[in-house]
Parts: structure tokens; C-alpha cells; sequence
């Protein structure tokens, strides 16, 4: 009876292991998959052409998504350079000022801007700067990015200058400093890389995105740095790549997937890496 | 026994309470300090030394859902008074807390002149000479000396603690709010601290919680006996540790509880 009940119990145990195993299994099955068609379809495909050269027209063989891929550095750069400053600023008011009627109601709004799908971002920006200026533009599509950017960009701040402990600011506070100086210079200046952080997880987000971009930058076939003309992107290169009917042009699509692919990648490494470091240091998990 | 009367009055309590949400820690407080005296606080933990202190220098409002009432009068002045600007009465009335807390990512010689600094005082020479008199004054000069530079919470508890007091005698306060300085210190070091408050007293008023009730006799002209967010007696420090007026005060003393 009694080794009856043990066995049962080291059997659900067993099970149990099996059915967490198998879940997690089959979230890392899709991941290793992509990556890996990817990589081989995108890797035969890539060329040192792929980053020098611009597109060739249809029928003929070679060229590559130079434009493209300067077109994603100089959009994301743009989105960011909207983004960061207010960004940071709101994640600022929403740790130092939490008591406030504000920060709670902003709270709440950060929440559902971070749950807006891309496209009717892509919308938004369409109708509030494609349409006045009557063109697609680099700089509608900086916009729409920096909307990606902003609700990430505000919580990874909010809750990195969260983690400084409040013992920290009534120790400048007692020095007879103002809370501005207090919140600049002493909360602030320890946690610039943590912020850092955050900004590249959101850059790296935003510079995956299609959507925003296919009616707000738009995409063009050569390089261009007009912020009022239209702007090429990987993203939306790939996307006009890949439905187009030529072979050369979807083995084109697949360089630019995987080169975007290693970028975010990278990316997002590189943050998770300066992240576990800090924790590290804070003795936090 | 030495006659405080002709010395000045600089800071006084007048029935200040003090509240953690619905939690009353301090229960109406009147009390008057003298210029250039040590003040020690005593009583048992929990009793609402601490939150009495930080109501002193408004640090207390800055706890979620803590509120306070009645008056502190700053040299007749009540700091309280909505027209008084917080960050004066903070640079009058300075304050080293219970548990040390050094700023971090600052090195040693930032901790200490970051007060000044960020008031606008930029003078390498000063700002230099102002750190060494200072951490010589809380008697961590010969520790720190040699590495000014590194974290200033690479440093032992102890040690951040009298960084913390250098800290606050750098932006050079008339009065001082002292949160049990010593507790964490050698003898060694609590002996150069008490020496350290018997030297600013021809300047400064101090104020200092301690548990130490050898300390308080020692250093001190005036105790304050606290009990449950009570002031139950208050005096000339002689007259309280030979001669207390109250029953709980002269148990505490002796030891009886607490
Ligand atoms: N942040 C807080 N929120 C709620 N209650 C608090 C808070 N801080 C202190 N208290 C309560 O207020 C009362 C007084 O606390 P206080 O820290 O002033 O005591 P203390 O006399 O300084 O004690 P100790 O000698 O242990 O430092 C205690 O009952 C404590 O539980
Ligand atoms: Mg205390």
C-alpha cells in the first residue's frame, strides 16, 4: 500500500517533468527553426554586394539593399531621437512623481500604447503627416517608429529608476538640494546605462517593424536622406521582395531577413547582457 | 550645573505629531533646543525617535501616506509655514541617518562634496579642502585617504556611516540631526564622533538619537526620554540620568526595559 502510493507519487512527479519539459520544447522548437531556415536560405543568398550595392532591375542578376539598410539606420535614429528624450522623461515623471493623479492616469495610457497594433500606428502617422505634407516621408515614418519606441522606452525607465531606493533621494533631499538636482545628479547619474538598456531593446523593436513604415516612409529603390522624401527600409525591402515573382529578388528578401534578423538579434543581446550585469551588481533578480 | 538660560533658542517643536497613514508615531511633541547644545533623544525601540527627527527637517512628508502636524520653528521661523521654500530649512538643518546610505555609483570624494558642488561651488582647491577637513572631522581621513576615488560603498558599514557624516558637515549646517551616528562604530570610532560632536557644538546645534545611554550622559546638556510617540521627560542631561522625575524614564535608564 505504502510503496503502492509512493510509486504513484514519483510517477505524477515524472509526468509533471514530461509536460513542462514538452512546453518548453515546443517554444524553442519554432525559435531554432527560424533562426535556422533563415540562416540558410539567407546566408547562400548573402553576398559582400548585398551591403555595397544598390538594387538592379528586374532580370538582371546581383545587387543589393545598401539604400535599405541605411534607410533602417537613418529611420530608427530618427524615431529614437523623438522617442529618447520624451521617453525617458515620462518614465522620470512616472518613478519620481508616483503619488501623483498624473502618473497613475499615464501609467494606464503607457499600458495600452504598448498594446496598439503596428498597423494602425502605420495608420495614424499616415493620416497626421502623409496626408498634411502630401508625400510619403522619412519623417512620417520616423514618427510612427517613435511611437513603437515610446511605451518601451517610458517602462524600462520608470521601472529602472524605481530600483533606486528611496533612502538614496532623502540623502540628497537632506543635503538642501532641490529635487531636480536630487532626481539629475544623483538619482539619474548612477543609472545611464541601465537607460541605455531599455533604449536599445525599443530601437531594436522598432527597427523590425514593416508596418508603420509601408505607408508612412514608404520605401524607394535608391539612397536618399531627404526627411521629406521617401525612405527605403529592410523591412519593407524584404516585404516587396518577397511577394514580388522574381527568384533573384526573393533570394534578395532572404539576405535582408537574415542580415535584419542578426541586427535585432544582437541587439537585444547586447541589452540582456548589460542588464544581467547590473542585476548582478544590485543583487537583484 | 551650568546655566543654559542666556543661550539663544534656535529650533522648537510645538505639539508636532506625525502620522504613517493612519498610524500615529509621534504624539504631540513640545519641546525647545538651545543654540550650540548637544541634544540626545533616547528611549526604546520603535518609540518614534526616529520619525520625530526626520519631522525636523520635513524629510518625514516624503514617505508615501506620512503626514505631520503642529510647528517647528526654525530660529522663530515655523518651517512648516506654506511659505517657506523645503530645500532652505534642508540646507539649514542637516541630517546623518540610522542606517548609513552613501550615494552609490559616487566615488568617495564625490559623496562628500556633491552638496556643495551641485550648490555651485566648483573650485577643485576647495571643494578638495573641504573633503579632507571634513572626513578628518569624522575621523575616516586615514582610512579613505589613499583611495578617494573608489565606490563610496566599497566602504565597511562603519565606515559608510562616518562618510555619510562627512557628507552632511560638508554643506555645513547650523544645526544637525544625528540618527544613532555611532551604533555601528568601533569605540575607537564612536570616541573621535563624540569628540568630532563636542568640537561643532562651539558652532552647531546637535541633535542625536543613541541607544547608548553612557553616550547620551557623556556628550549631552539636554536628554529627551520618548515612549510610545510620547515625550515623557526632557531636561538637563544631569538631572535626567541622576535624578529622572518619572517612573518609566528612571526604568529605562536603569535598565529595566527597553
Ligand atoms: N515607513 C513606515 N511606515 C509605517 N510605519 C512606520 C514606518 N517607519 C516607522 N514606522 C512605525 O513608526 C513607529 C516609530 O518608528 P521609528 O523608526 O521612529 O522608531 P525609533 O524610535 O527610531 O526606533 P529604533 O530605535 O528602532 O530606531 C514604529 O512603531 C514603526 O513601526
Ligand atoms: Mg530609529
Amino acid at each position: 500500500m505504502k510503496l503502492n502510493y509512493r510509486l504513484y507519487r514519483k510517477a505524477k512527479n515524472i509526468m509533471f517533468l514530461i509536460l513542462t519539459l514538452g512546453s518548453a520544447l515546443a517554444v524553442l522548437i519554432p525559435l531554432f527553426m527560424i533562426i535556422q531556415f533563415v540562416m540558410v536560405q539567407g546566408a547562400s543568398s548573402l553576398s559582400l554586394d548585398f551591403f555595397t550595392e544598390l538594387p538592379k532591375p528586374v532580370g538582371e542578376i546581383g545587387g543589393g539593399m545598401k539604400h535599405a539598410i541605411l534607410g533602417t539606420i537613418c529611420l530608427v535614429i530618427l524615431g529614437a531621437a523623438i522617442a529618447v528624450p520624451i521617453g525617458v522623461t515620462c518614465g522620470i515623471y512616472l518613478s519620481e512623481f508616483r503619488k501623483s493623479r498624473l502618473s497613475k492616469n499615464l501609467k494606464l495610457s503607457v499600458d495600452l500604447m504598448s498594446g496598439i497594433p503596428s498597423i494602425v500606428i502605420g495608420i495614424f502617422a499616415y493620416l497626421m503627416v502623409v496626408v498634411p505634407l502630401k508625400s510619403f516621408s522619412a519623417l512620417a515614418g520616423g514618427i510612427a517608429l517613435s511611437i513603437i519606441m515610446l511605451p518601451i522606452i517610458i517602462k524600462t525607465s520608470e521601472e529602472i529608476l524605481k530600483l533606486v531606493p528611496d533612502h538614496i533621494r532623502e540623502a540628497g533631499l537632506a543635503l538642501g538640494l532641490p529635487r531636480w538636482k536630487v532626481i539629475l545628479f544623483v538619482v539619474l547619474k548612477g543609472e545611464i546605462s541601465n537607460l541605455l538598456t531599455g533604449i536599445i531593446l525599443a530601437i531594436s523593436r522598432a527597427a523590425g517593424e514593416t508596418a508603420p513604415l509601408l505607408f508612412t516612409a514608404f520605401g524607394n529603390m535608391y539612397i536618399s536622406y531627404g526627411l521629406n522624401q521617401p525612405m527605403a527600409s529592410l523591412p519593407v525591402q524584404i516585404y516587396t521582395y518577397a511577394i514580388s515573382p522574381y527568384k533573384e529578388w526573393q533570394k534578395q528578401a532572404w539576405a535582408g531577413a537574415f542580415v535584419l534578423m542578426v541586427l535585432i538579434l544582437s541587439m537585444n543581446l547586447f541589452a540582456r547582457y548589460i542588464l544581467t550585469k547590473i542585476k548582478d551588481k544590485k543583487g537583484i533578480s | 550645573m551650568t546655566n543654559y538660560n542666556d543661550a539663544k533658542i534656535i529650533l522648537e517643536a510645538k505639539k508636532l505629531e506625525a502620522w504613517f497613514g493612519d498610524f500615529q508615531a509621534v504624539k504631540g511633541i513640545t519641546v525647545d533646543y538651545r543654540e550650540k547644545t548637544i541634544n540626545a533623544i533616547i528611549g526604546p525601540s520603535g518609540c518614534g525617535k526616529s520619525t520625530y527627527l526626520r519631522c525636523l527637517n520635513r524629510i518625514h512628508e516624503e514617505i508615501e501616506g506620512a503626514r505631520t502636524a503642529g510647528e517647528v520653528l526654525l530660529e522663530g521661523e515655523n518651517i512648516y509655514d506654506k511659505k517657506v521654500d523645503v530645500v532652505d530649512v534642508r540646507r539649514r538643518i542637516g541630517m546623518v541617518f540610522q542606517k548609513p546610505n552613501p550615494f552609490p555609483s559616487m566615488s568617495i570624494l564625490d559623496n562628500v562634496v556633491i552638496g556643495l558642488r551641485l550648490q555651485g561651488i566648483s573650485k577643485r582647491s576647495t571643494l578638495l579642502e573641504t573633503a579632507e577637513s571634513c572626513l578628518r572631522k569624522a575621523a575616516l581621513w586615514d582610512e579613505v585617504k589613499d583611495k578617494l576615488s573608489s565606490m563610496g560603498t566599497s566602504l565597511s558599514g562603519g565606515q559608510q556611516q562616518r562618510l555619510c557624516i562627512a557628507r552632511a558637515l560638508a554643506v555645513n549646517p547650523p544645526v544637525l540631526l544625528m540618527d544613532e551616528p555611532t551604533s555601528a562604530l568601533d569605540p575607537i570610532a564612536t570616541a573621535k564622533i563624540e569628540e568630532l560632536m563636542n568640537e561643532i557644538k562651539k558652532d552647531y546645534t546637535v541633535i542625536i538619537v543613541t541607544h547608548n545611554m553612557q553616550q547620551a550622559a557623556r556628550i549631552s546638556d539636554f536628554t529627551s526620554f520618548f515612549h510610545y510617540g510620547n515625550m515623557v521627560e526632557h531636561g538637563q542631561s544631569s538631572n535626567i540620568f541622576t535624578n529622572p522625575k518619572e517612573k518609566s524614564t528612571e526604568d529605562y535608564i536603569s535598565g529595566r526595559f527597553g
